[in-house]
């Protein structure tokens, strides 16, 4: 089954066509990297996903849920990180996670609990008292993973999640979303620009300027287009230098 | 939607609220002092210029001091409110309300939580201004007390719609300051908070049918009355309408497909 199908979905803001005719799935337990660079229009994609945006034209089926007809269930299967930090920098970082849980309907107790599971799973249980304010760059990230992670979805996305990161701390991000995806079989669509971040067995997806322009196994790119390396083969399809 | 499930994300709501409430220590003591300062020097220095004839709900002639305190109380709603549309701008620039709005239920609902739980924040600090008020003789009957209660709900839950339309209007938290020039203190101002209609009619009709038409005004008299255990019919009409119609416009504001975000496009 697919965690993600997205159907001939374009969007414009004003007279600005930003995505047209995007349509790729996201298969269950898989990791897709959404290639593309910066205005390539993979911030307006997720927005279209989680429905923060209305799609006018074109369908999101998450789970075979239809985001445009039953969105509260469609988002209940859903984790999101978001491009742009979203953790309130005023509560500390349990408060952040079981607020969260409040808003996905987890009772109390479970919240608690969860909380400290998905924070010590990603080595930052020792700041749960601390107000997110007072955390690294890659500290935060890791807690807003947590609290994508704290009422179990089925599919996480993140949207440039390492951006603002040191080499390191990308990594060991990159790492514990590789695990997660590989241990708890759930499908992730990773969106980013950072060629070093696909791996020869992630789906891929290339957009650029609002169009699908290839999509498929990592490891079939190079072969496929006739050159060298994923860069090479990311420089041909986007144009980019 | 599953009634637990809107309950316990309205429990989050109002517990994230409250947290940073308290935690915003400056803000709360301002929101205290403001209408202090407004009763201990203001009204102490109208008390013995302005006198004022019997106005109902008051039965007798009343000291300045009774007469401003239900408006300084709306004062303090209309300030809350505005606060609580700051912090939704603020929310929304910092990215915090992306995770409000992916929540998994209807998003009408979302914004109502957050509107009915910044009201409950509130209104501890009305009540501890109506006892403080005490000190200045302002002593309405105790069950008024009580009585106020739905009155201060309603008018809060008026004002915060309010607050709610303007902050999905409003595109950047610097927009705030040209609100507070163009919107609050007008609205204040050509109302009932501070001056019975009759004295605002005496320095011109055009003032006194501003006054009488501006919905504050509805929401300070509904107060009034309740405190002292009366009940304004057109007050609470206008106040429930206005309600309505606040909430039903920010809820416009608010849709992915006709709002600010959908108009404000994406970064990448």
């Amino acid at each position: 089954m697919n965690a993600l199908a997205i159907e001939n979905l374009s969007h414009s803001f004003g007279t600005r066509q930003v995505l047209q005719n995007v349509s790729f799935t996201v298969a269950e337990g898989r990791m897709c990297i959404l290639l593309g660079r910066n205005g390539a229009g993979k911030t307006t994609l997720f927005s279209l996903i989680t429905g923060l945006y209305h799609a006018w034209t074109g369908a999101v089926h998450v789970f075979d849920v239809a985001m445009q007809s039953n969105p509260s269930a469609a988002l209940a299967q859903m984790g999101v990180v978001f491009q742009q930090p979203t953790l309130d920098l005023d509560l500390t970082a349990g408060e952040n996670l079981r607020y969260h849980a409040a808003l996905h309907g987890l009772p109390t107790e479970l919240s608690k609990a969860r909380s400290r599971e998905e924070l010590s799973r990603l080595e930052v249980l020792n700041r749960i008292d601390d107000r997110t304010r007072a955390l690294s760059g890659g500290q935060r990230r890791r807690v807003e993973i947590a609290r994508a992670l704290m009422h179990g979805p089925r599919l996480l996305l993140l949207d440039e999640p390492t951006t603002g990161l040191d080499v390191p701390g990308r990594r060991a991000l990159e790492q514990h979303v590789r695990d997660l995806c590989r241990e708890r079989g759930i499908a992730v669509l990773w969106a980013t620009h950072f060629l070093e971040e696909v791996a020869a067995d992630d789906d891929v997806v290339v957009l650029d300027r609002g169009r699908i322009c290839w999509a498929g196994l990592a490891d079939h790119i190079a072969h496929e287009l006739g050159v060298g390396s994923i860069a090479e083969a990311f420089a041909l399809l986007t144009g980019s230098p | 939607m599953k009634v637990h499930h809107a309950l316990r994300a309205l429990d989050g709501i109002l517990r994230r609220e409250m947290l940073r409430s308290l935690r915003q220590r400056a803000r709360l003591f301002s929101a205290m002092v403001r209408p202090l300062v407004w009763l201990a020097i203001f009204a102490a220095g109208f008390r013995s210029v302005l006198g004022l004839s019997i106005t109902p709900p008051y039965q007798t002639y009343v000291l300045y001091e009774v007469y401003v305190v239900p408006g300084l109380a709306a004062m303090m709603l209309l300030f809350h409110a505005m606060a609580s549309s700051l912090a939704m701008v603020y929310d929304r620039e910092m990215g915090s309300m992306r995770l409000l709005l992916t929540a998994p239920l209807p998003r009408w609902y979302l914004l109502a939580a957050r509107l009915l739980a910044s009201v409950i924040v509130g209104l501890p600090l009305v009540y501890l201004f109506l006892f403080v008020a005490r000190f200045w003789d302002v002593r309405p009957p105790i069950l008024g007390y009580v009585a106020v209660f739905p009155a201060l709900v309603l008018s809060g839950l008026m004002l915060g719609a309010f607050g709610l339309l303007v902050s999905s209007m409003s595109t950047q938290m610097e927009n705030f300051a040209g609100v507070m020039n163009f919107v609050i203190f007008p609205m204040f101002f050509t109302s009932t908070a501070l001056y019975p209609i009759w004295r605002l009619a005496e320095a011109g009709p055009v003032l006194a049918t501003i006054a009488a038409w501006n919905p504050f005004s509805s929401a300070v008299e509904l107060i009034r009355f309740a405190l002292y255990l009366r009940f304004d019919t057109v007050s609470m009409l206008v106040v429930v309408a206005c309600l309505v119609a606040f909430f039903l416009a920010s809820l416009a504001g608010y849709d992915p497909g006709r709002g600010l975000w959908a108009r404000r496009g994406g970064e990448g």
